[in-house]
């Protein structure tokens, strides 16, 4: 009987094309998630760059810029007239609030330069004949709008969080998570919506503030879309601590709330924080709510019951309108670019909050 | 134990119950307010007709439309890439891998991206990058695919749905028995083999839930399409990709803040959130069922 031997050669992989082609097909269309992140990068940068580098250029038309930046055979000025048929906005309506709006001058103005002082300023009127990109107003109300919201909206998810993990019943938890889940499933236009339409009169009937729309009812509003989100990670958290934890606490004497106060939520505190991060996250990012519920009035003030401007919204009302290539449009792009680099810092801060830390504790390497 | 200790228990219990019960009762607010003020609107003709009157009087059909095409449009590009990138994740590459690693924390960064930042993308790359640049090569400079349209607002919404994709198709793909996939190999199937008749056969309902939960994302966000391609009225339904369109949220959008008609027209505005919240309801219902008997196929 002839016995195998095994070589070197008979063991190696035989090369097979297809094999060697589909490993590397998908490897790209991997890669491909990375590249649009490096790409969302460079492209919403790109569009900001011209602000900070018309500065050393002679002036020159804006016609010239727009053929410049982007090769695009000219006529800008159509393309835009087009856009406004199409889009239909009214300038001056509601949403506008209290912005001045001329388009005779801005289409006949010369071509403007941003400075960093310009857009430390406190007045955001970028469409007026002497247009001012102040930026302040606009990161307030966003700042205002966030604390508002993620006062309401931490504090309820996480007592929601640790109602379904530690004190429900099996068969109520069964029903609690879905059904924050399906929150999460609103689209935010709904949720704006509903705070247009019902909750921002009610609220003013309740409280008798004057204006309809301000950072409050956005705020609340808000809270809405960043309650799932907290909940579900402050949740996931809360599960994730060991059972062996309660377990000894309990053993030692503690009561069910003593050890879900005072032993599980501690332990989970990352998780906790990862999750109330991301909240901000959302809450900084999203646009259609504070488009139709915060007023949108670029306003410098404390009070909760005024109107704010946010930047996500900022971006959202003006972008269908500016010409492309502008001063304006810049700013715009600068303001995306705000926003973005602050959510990837903030996820990956929650990231390492998650990763880094929760996961170690519940390890048992950290303390 | 003292009876300091008790009431503090009482509170801590009872503020916790409050909150989730909270929660409950203004998801429930929410949807009974829509439901009823938009349940007299919600007839046949209102799904079928196309809006009369500057928009005041008619139907949605236009909008219904539109957002149907847009998630079509973009299902067929993030489905296959979310679906290729799960594979990568689970079949082709280990947790440890440094490379793996950094694609799972892009994935988790897309999720998280603002869905505005999605629109400033689709205009600075889509419509002038590319766009742009088809038109000064294929059409000598005629403005054609440099401005908003149905494509480029539908590979924006792609790039936003693909996260909702890759996660669900990558928890599909783990719940495929290891030892069928073992078998095969050990049959002698190559690894591309393996996945094309175990693998993806495997996961194809994870792939149907990914699509389906995509789909109810998409459907609903208006912010990436705010000046990618939504339109506030056309009088014809999009023929070709260049068009623009019209959509469902954005119709809510703009028919709750820039109407001439705001207070007059509300029962449309009801009517409209409520096929919108409807049809994401019923995606994300749907999905739910089918993940239920993925994870029951998994345990048995």
């Amino acid at each position: 009987m002839k016995s195998y031997t095994f070589t070197k050669e008979s063991l190696r992989k035989k090369f097979r094309l297809s094999e060697f082609l589909s490993e590397k097909i998908i490897t790209g269309f991997a890669l491909l998630s990375i590249t649009i992140i490096i790409l969302i990068f460079v492209f919403v940068f790109r569009e900001t760059i011209p602000l900070f580098t018309s500065k050393e250029r002679p002036t020159g038309s804006r016609e010239e810029l727009v053929q410049e930046q982007y090769g695009v055979v000219p006529e800008p000025r159509p393309d835009q007239l087009q856009r406004q048929e199409v889009y239909g906005i009214e300038p001056d309506s509601a949403l506008m609030g209290n912005r001045e709006y001329s388009t005779e001058e801005h289409a006949a103005g010369q071509e403007r330069r941003v400075t960093v002082k310009g857009l430390l300023g406190d007045e955001w009127y970028p469409v007026s004949s002497n247009p001012r990109y102040g930026l302040i107003p606009l990161m307030v109300g966003t700042i205002k709008i966030t604390l508002i919201a993620m006062l309401f909206a931490a504090p309820i998810a996480i007592l929601a969080a640790l109602f379904s993990s530690a004190f429900a019943p099996t068969w109520l938890r069964e029903w609690i998570k879905p059904a924050i889940e399906l929150l999460a499933g609103f689209p935010s236009v709904v949720i704006g919506f509903f705070a247009l339409m019902v909750m921002a009169t009610v609220l003013q009937e309740l409280f008798g503030y004057e204006t309809r729309l301000n950072a409050f009812v956005g705020g609340i509003a808000m809270a809405l879309a960043a309650i799932p989100i907290i909940y579900t990670i402050t949740e996931d958290a809360l599960t994730a601590i060991p059972g062996t934890y309660k377990e000894a606490s309990l053993a030692l004497g503690a009561s069910k709330w003593q050890t879900a106060l005072f032993v599980t939520l501690p332990a989970a505190t990352p998780g906790v924080f990862a999750a109330i991060l991301l909240g901000i996250g959302r809450v900084f990012g999203e646009t259609m709510i504070a488009l139709m519920a915060t007023g949108n009035a670029g306003l410098i003030s404390a009070n909760p019951f005024e109107s704010v401007r946010t930047l996500a919204a900022t971006i959202g009302a003006e972008m269908a309108e500016v010409v492309f290539g502008d001063t304006h449009y810049g700013v715009l792009f600068l303001i995306g670019s705000l926003l973005f680099v602050f959510t990837f810092s903030l996820n990956a801060l929650a990231e390492f909050y998650i990763k880094g830390r929760l996961m170690k504790r519940i390890q048992g390497k950290i303390a | 134990m003292s009876r300091r200790n008790n009431i503090t228990g009482a509170v801590v219990v009872g503020a916790s119950a409050f909150s989730a019960i909270a929660i409950i009762a203004i998801i429930i607010v929410i949807l009974v307010v829509i439901v009823i003020g938009g349940k007299d609107r919600m007839t046949w003709e209102f799904i079928t007709a196309f809006p009369e009157n500057g928009m005041t009087e008619g139907g949605i059909f236009p909008a219904i439309y539109g957002t149907a095409l847009m998630v079509i449009i973009m299902s067929v590009a993030a489905v296959p890439f979310g679906t290729i990138t799960a594979l990568y994740l689970t079949e082709y590459t280990s947790e440890k891998s440094i490379f793996a690693q950094t694609i799972r924390f892009a994935v988790r960064t897309l999720a998280t991206v603002p869905s505005i930042i999605f629109g400033l993308f689709g205009l600075g790359f889509f419509i002038k990058f590319v766009g742009g640049e088809m038109d000064s090569v294929f059409l000598g400079g005629q403005l054609k695919w440099g401005q908003p349209n149905i494509l480029w607002a539908s590979l924006t919404m792609s790039l936003l749905t693909l996260p909702v994709v890759i996660v669900s198709v990558e928890e599909a793909i783990r719940t495929v028995p290891r030892e069928l996939l073992e078998a095969s190999l050990a049959l002698g199937a190559t690894k591309w083999q393996t996945i094309r008749k175990v693998v993806i056969p495997g996961s194809i309902s994870g792939i149907l839930t990914g699509t389906i939960l995509a789909i109810s994302r998409g459907a609903g966000e208006v912010a990436p399409i705010l000046f990618t391609g939504a339109a506030y009225y056309l009088a014809t339904l999009p023929t070709s990709l260049s068009d623009q369109f019209m959509n469902l949220g954005y119709h809510i959008y703009i028919m709750s803040t820039q109407s001439a008609d705001v207070d007059g027209t509300m029962p449309i505005q009801f009517a409209t959130t409520l096929v919108l919240l409807l049809l994401t309801f019923l995606l994300n219902f749907i999905a739910i069922l089918i993940r239920a008997r993925i994870r029951r196929k998994a345990i048995v």
